[in-house]
């Protein structure tokens, strides 16, 4: 069973940004300890929820105008653009 | 907590209902959070709290709320591709676990001291501010964008 749902790819591409995040908070703890390096890994987590965060915008006004035009977000029926 | 973090994501992706999907979804986000907490990363457990829950879930919410349709869950017969995509799948696992296991990770200890938000605060004002600066640009671009993409144009406006 696929569904084609366009926010379901929202969805999906917020964990995968989530589990990324996840990793570069927990190896954060395997640098060698120096006052500078300290909180590195956490500091590139911030900038990146930040641009999830932008991302997720974008995405949510693409599907409430595909909604809006085609009364449906089923993307693999999106076939506007194909050559 | 990794538990609940897993399982709330398979109800998000499974559900039938995309609403329980978005709770499904904020539920996940928050089990992250906890993890981060637990990872003595408590400030990175706070921001992602206040910008995913307050903010990313909500917007999702009302997004969902705003398209919603009958039949939404149609269901599509699967394709030879998905079961070529669930081995890619198990093997993609199986290559990370024994890349992981034949490093020498397991010989250095882990910091357990906190970073606190003064360490981060000193990070992000002094080598990383040109990207605070780059990423602030970015984040009200792409609001200002989204905002002109969902703009109800009613017509009969100053040109």
């Amino acid at each position: 069973m696929t569904k084609r749902n366009a926010l379901r790819l929202l969805f999906s591409i917020e964990f995968m940004i989530n589990a990324a995040n996840l990793n570069f908070v927990a190896f954060n703890q395997y640098l060698p300890y120096q006052e500078a390096s300290n909180a590195l890994g956490q500091t590139v987590v911030l900038f990146s929820i930040a641009l999830a965060a932008a991302e997720a915008a974008v995405i949510l006004a693409i599907v409430v105008v595909a909604y809006r035009l085609r009364n449906d977000i089923d993307v693999s029926e999106m076939k506007t653009l194909e050559g | 907590m990794a538990v609940v973090t897993v399982g709330s994501a398979i109800v998000s992706l499974e559900a039938k209902e995309l609403v329980y999907g978005a709770i499904g979804l904020a539920g996940s986000l928050f089990g992250v959070a906890t993890l981060f907490f637990l990872l003595n990363a408590p400030y990175v457990a706070v921001f992602q709290i206040a910008v995913y829950i307050g903010a990313v879930a909500v917007l999702i919410l009302f997004t969902v709320m705003l398209v919603r349709q009958e039949g939404l869950a149609k269901e599509v017969k699967p394709k030879s591709t998905t079961a070529a995509g669930i081995i890619a799948a198990v093997a993609v696992i199986l290559a990370l676990t024994f890349a992981v296991l034949a490093t020498n990770l397991s010989r250095f200890t882990a910091i357990t001291n906190t970073a606190t938000y003064i360490d981060i605060g000193k990070l992000i004002s002094t080598g990383d501010a040109p990207v605070l600066e780059v990423l602030a640009l970015v984040l009200a671009a792409s609001i200002v964008g989204a905002l002109a993409l969902s703009r109800v144009d009613r017509g009969g406006g100053a040109h």
